[in-house]
């Protein structure tokens, strides 16, 4: 998802030079074309996230479009107000990229997981908050925020994700239906959409075949687009790679019980502590935290009375 | 500066100072001291130094402006309005219910005002962005920020520094508001800054020190930035929180009372002596 972000963005840029791209410290190797190519468009605001925050504001105030762009929780909790008070309070087109989603880098370690920034980012007034589940999103969400005014976050997986096929247009806040199903529908976003893939098999010998939804646009969203999957599902299943509260699965859950219409049937899995004592590869880390294909199975018989 | 040029921002200056003591009465609010230990530096400023048309606030090759030390608020309001941005009666909705002039430097609503501020710590971030950006245009213009000394404790002010400095911001101005007075105590019981200068210097920008409350004075340092070519300029404005009315000055009380009753009507005693 990194180097299709880098590669649209330099489509991007190619022809508008309005745009910035501002570095903290990170991207060893993947910004080299970007700055060869964009010398005037590029800056290293060193490791000072805070500071790449402002200065990202600054010149969005004097009608730039700044994308700033660092890895894990560096361009939003380290600078979070910053974000809130310098970016969103001025609507200033400032678009906040964070590489490196839920435990992409997860043997660094958990100064490096990125597992409450969807919950905290999307609870920003004037903050669009994009997680693609793939490269395809990825090109279109990052499209999506250029052209968008105003502050925008997007939160990329370092790895490329899943792409799925004819699976409709991407329209900003709305999800878009990866799979047609019936009785079960699984929302995701991000990258961890593909353990839900990976689940399909094991739900298919019992004779589940769930509706799937990719849930790119965490902020804003049409919300009656939500009420009509609970409508049309009798169990919901939401699957993130960030805190089980006040994420995905939240913002569901306040939609629909704004609306009268949580279904019986509810459940939400994601990251309940981020802070275990082993760590491990991304693939490692979703498995303990249980938000891996089997437990996305297990949770799927759960609601359906299967289990 | 003529001495006649001086009279004039001075006179501007008492202006200031009488709409925060208004303002800060009938909103029942802090940060009177904050704004009369700021209201030369920004009345020079105004009256003076910054290139601005008040009846076209986006006019490109203005001087930006932003006061950093958002609590000084009232200060900043009276100065525009004064300057011709909206007119000086709006300033009576100061601090009250529906006002877009709230307590805290606010942008929206308030032509002149260039950045909303109020967390200490984010002006000189997104001025240095800003004169970045200037800069890449080829743009004349200037960046002023107005820093307060506590305000200098925040880390985020010298992330900033260093980026000035490394991209050779010349078009940026910081002027601080030096009163050695913060929240609970003086700058010096709290958490030094001695020797600031120094520390400025080493971050490599060419620093003035002037007495901030000396029109003359302020004015020919303002006048004659940068000091340095290549290198951003700050000048250190020695000030006195309060300035201006005599049991107001250097004392952190004034930094929270809202002046009321007796203590407003000698508080207006003394600014008319002015």
């Amino acid at each position: 998802m990194r180097d299709k972000f880098i590669q649209t963005l330099a489509e991007i840029a190619r022809k508008d030079r309005r745009v910035i791209l501002i570095t903290g410290d990170l991207g060893f190797k993947v910004l080299d074309n970007f700055k060869k190519e964009f010398p005037r468009q590029f800056i290293n605001a060193g490791v000072s996230e805070q500071n790449m925050t402002m200065v990202a504001t600054g010149m969005a105030q004097e009608g730039r479009i700044v994308f700033t762009y660092s890895i894990g929780n560096f361009p939003t909790l380290r600078c979070l107000e910053m974000i809130r008070n310098d970016a969103a309070y001025h609507e200033a087109n400032v678009k906040i990229v964070s590489i490196g989603g839920g435990f992409s880098y997860g043997a660094l370690g958990a100064s490096h997981h990125a597992s409450e920034d969807i919950t905290v980012m999307r609870s920003l007034s004037n903050v669009t908050t994009i997680v693609p589940t793939g490269l395809w999103e990825t090109e279109e969400a990052t499209r999506a925020i250029y052209n968008r005014r105003g502050t925008c976050y997007l939160r990329l997986d370092k790895d490329k994700g899943i792409d799925i096929k004819n699976s409709g247009a991407f329209h900003l806040g709305v999800p878009r239906r990866i799979n047609v199903g019936k009785d079960l529908a699984i929302l995701a976003t991000g990258g961890i959409i593909s353990e839900v893939m990976g689940s399909l098999k094991t739900l298919a010998k019992r004779g589940i075949n769930p509706s799937i939804f990719s849930v790119h646009t965490l902020s804003p969203i049409q919300e009656r687009g939500y009420i009509k999957i609970a409508k049309e599902h009798m169990a919901l299943l939401t699957v993130e790679e960030n805190s089980v509260r006040g994420g995905l699965g939240g913002m569901i859950l306040e939609v629909l019980a704004r609306y009268g219409a949580v279904p019986k049937s509810f459940a939400s899995l994601g990251i309940e502590n981020a802070f275990t004592k082993k760590t491990g590869s991304q693939n490692y880390l979703r498995k303990t935290h249980k938000i891996d294909a089997i437990s996305v199975a297990k949770k799927a018989f759960m609601l359906l009375g299967k289990s | 500066m003529s001495q006649s040029k001086a009279v004039l921002t001075k006179a501007l200056a008492k202006k200031v100072r009488k709409h925060v003591l208004a303002m800060t009465k009938r909103g029942n609010s802090s940060h009177v001291g904050s704004s009369f230990s700021v209201a030369d530096i920004l009345s020079v400023l105004y009256g003076r130094i910054l290139k601005y048309r008040p009846k076209k606030p986006a006019w490109d090759q203005r001087d930006r402006l932003i006061l950093s030390k958002g609590h000084a608020a009232a200060a900043l309001y009276a100065v525009l309005a004064e300057s011709g941005y909206f007119p000086p009666s709006r300033l009576k909705s100061y601090y009250q219910d529906g006002t877009a002039l709230s307590g805290h430097v606010t942008q929206s609503g308030n032509p002149g005002v260039e950045l909303s501020t109020g967390s200490l710590g984010h002006g000189l971030g997104v001025g240095v962005g800003r004169a970045k950006a200037l800069k890449l245009a080829g743009s004349a213009a200037r960046v002023f920020v107005i820093l307060s000394d506590g305000e200098c404790d925040e880390g985020s002010i010298w992330e900033a520094a260093l980026f000035g400095h490394h991209h050779n911001l010349d078009n940026l101005v910081v002027v601080i508001d030096y009163n050695k007075i913060q929240s609970l105590a003086s700058v010096a019981d709290t958490i030094k800054l001695e020797p600031f200068s120094d520390k400025w210097r080493s971050f490599g920008w060419s620093v003035q020190e002037v007495n901030g409350h000396d029109h003359k004075k302020l004015s020919q340092k303002l006048e004659k930035v940068p000091y340095s070519k290549g290198k951003p300029s700050v000048l250190i404005a020695h000030t006195i929180k309060g300035k201006g009315v005599s049991f107001m000055e250097n004392s952190v009380l004034w930094h929270y009372r809202s002046p009321q009753g007796i203590e407003f009507d000698a508080a207006i005693r003394e600014l008319e002596k002015l």
